[in-house]
């Protein structure tokens, strides 16, 4: 009795060929019927920078900084999110919100420097479920190739949301 | 006696047909590249070129452009005459091949005379395209010698023996089609299947003569050193075979050979086996259109049925595996050649006892 490692294990079907195997062409035959099934199957891939495919709706892809309706920064620096951060991949340094700056941040003390590291980031979400002002979101977009390390270091300026043009003009009366 | 009476107009002739004949079978090679590409994703649920131009059609200019500017590389110990040689030779034989095929029905001229679609009648057509197709492997054989390779000599070797073997199956077995025939020329083998059913039978030669057909084609595929046949090129054990050592064009040259000699091989099927340009009921055709469409018809019938053969070389490449040297030998020499002899012995029985004149 040969040794088995699994009970899966098929026999080998070592009887000769029958005449029909050894004359091969009814086994090409079978082959192209294979083959020539598949011209009718639906073909997986997709033509990529055309077509995308969906994102899940739970998908946490690139970090965002939020803005309130009127425009300004919401986030305090308080450093709850670099806390959070298992991977620790964000930093940011904190500064004291002038008067003439009222319009552009919401809070006294706002983020004068952040970053994250996309190579360090897990894109766990811990950040997002760690910012008491609703200020970092992970959006479904994800890190775009790169040539460099520091090209993956994402500064405020990237990360931070573009400002839309009602809100160009909220921060303007603002500021008048 | 005059033999060739050579007039301007002839010479005009014969020099269009030939940059005709030349440019559709690169073009054709060019776009079965393509079409295997295809082919292959299509069987393979996958999608093939399709970045360069609209599905992928400029692919074949793509590449061709690549092999051109690509370094040329000539090994230093390799010989470099025959090194050049090899593929200039693939590339000849495989383009010489086209001209004693008949690739459509005369036109009729103005003056009385006809323009015919062929660039030699010659009366051993069949025999001239066995000589040429037993000198293209020569090609092969001086590519893989001169490089210097163990591998490109082995698959040179491979490429000699297999391409003997298999020339003796399908010398055979044509013998058989051509004791019916009564004729060498491919034109009058081509005439004689002429529309598709006549006096109770088929006209065409496969219906005749079924089994010469398969021997035949199965021979073919040897000859062209094609899979399942490929064992000159088998990149899992000769790396790639007798073009290890080329680059640039002249390895395009043995590549597209391949594909050139796949078309040419194509339509001698089609001519020897399928009746050529022709095609059921054309003699209802030939009645109401001009001349000139009842050539170009036909010619476009002789084409479909080369690109149904191309297409059938491709499904078969991407269905079989690679026979293993010994079972190619053992098919070639045990199973072949008698099932060859066989046949021609029956052929030539049942002429004699049924058709011979009394």
């Amino acid at each position: 009795m040969p040794y088995n490692i699994s009970h899966k294990a098929k026999p080998v079907d070592r009887r000769p060929m029958n005449f029909m195997e050894r004359i091969y062409l009814p086994g090409i035959a079978k082959g192209l019927k294979v083959t020539l099934g598949h011209i009718f199957q639906k073909r997986p891939t997709v033509n990529y920078p055309e077509v995308k495919r969906p994102f899940s709706s739970t998908f946490r892809g690139l970090h965002i900084l939020n803005r309130d309706e009127e425009g300004r920064e919401r986030c305090t620096a308080c450093g709850l999110c670099a806390l959070s951060c298992p991977a620790e991949a964000i930093t940011m340094e904190a500064a004291e919100r002038k008067p003439d700056e009222m319009h552009l941040y919401r809070e006294e003390k706002y983020a004068a420097q952040y970053e994250i590291n996309m190579l360090r980031c897990i894109f766990c979400g811990l950040c997002e479920e760690a910012c008491p002002k609703d200020a970092i979101y992970l959006t479904q977009t994800f890190a775009p190739a790169n040539y460099t390390r520091e090209g993956f270091i994402y500064k405020k300026e990237d990360l931070v949301l573009p400002l839309t043009e009602e809100m160009k003009t909220k921060q303007n009366s603002h500021q008048n | 006696m005059i033999l060739l009476a050579l007039t301007l107009s002839l010479v005009l002739e014969k020099v269009i047909l030939i940059s005709v004949i030349l440019g559709a079978s690169l073009g054709i090679a060019m776009y079965s590249t393509w079409a295997e590409r295809k082919v292959a994703a299509i069987m393979q649920d996958r999608r093939g070129p399709n970045r360069a131009g609209p599905f992928g059609l400029f692919q074949p200019l793509a590449d061709g452009v690549k092999l051109f500017l690509k370094e040329e590389i000539i090994p230093t110990v390799s010989s470099k005459f025959l090194f050049v040689l090899g593929p200039s030779l693939a590339m000849l034989m495989a383009c010489m091949t086209s001209a004693v095929i008949p690739w459509g029905p005369d036109i009729p001229k103005a003056d009385g005379g006809v323009i015919s679609l062929q660039v030699a009648d010659i009366n051993i057509g069949v025999l001239f395209i066995f000589g040429v197709v037993s000198l293209g492997v020569y090609g092969i054989m001086i590519g893989g010698w001169a490089s210097n390779n163990k591998f490109s000599l082995l698959s040179g070797l491979r490429a000699a023996s297999q391409a003997i073997s298999y020339e003796l199956a399908m010398g055979i077995s044509l013998i058989a089609m051509v004791m019916m025939t009564g004729s060498l020329s491919l034109r009058e083998i081509v005439e004689q299947q002429h529309g598709f059913w006549q006096d109770g039978w088929f006209t065409w030669n496969f219906f005749k003569q079924p089994l010469a057909f398969i021997i035949f084609i199965v021979c073919a595929f040897a000859e062209l050193n094609r899979a399942p046949f490929d064992l000159a090129e088998c990149e899992s054990e000769l790396i790639g075979g007798y073009h290890t050592e080329y680059s640039s064009m002249k390895l395009g040259f043995y590549l597209f050979a391949e594909y050139i000699n796949m078309f040419i091989s194509s339509v001698i099927l089609s001519s020897l086996f399928f009746g050529g340009y022709n095609y059921p009921f054309m003699d209802i055709v030939a009645a109401n259109v001009s001349p000139l469409l009842v050539s170009i018809i036909g010619v476009l019938v002789l084409l479909g049925k080369a690109i149904g053969f191309i297409l059938f070389f491709m499904f078969i490449r991407w269905t079989i595996p690679r026979f293993r040297y010994d079972q190619l030998m053992n098919l070639g020499w045990k199973s072949l050649i008698p099932l060859a002899l066989i046949n021609m012995l029956v052929t030539g029985a049942v002429i004699l006892y049924f058709f011979s004149p009394k």
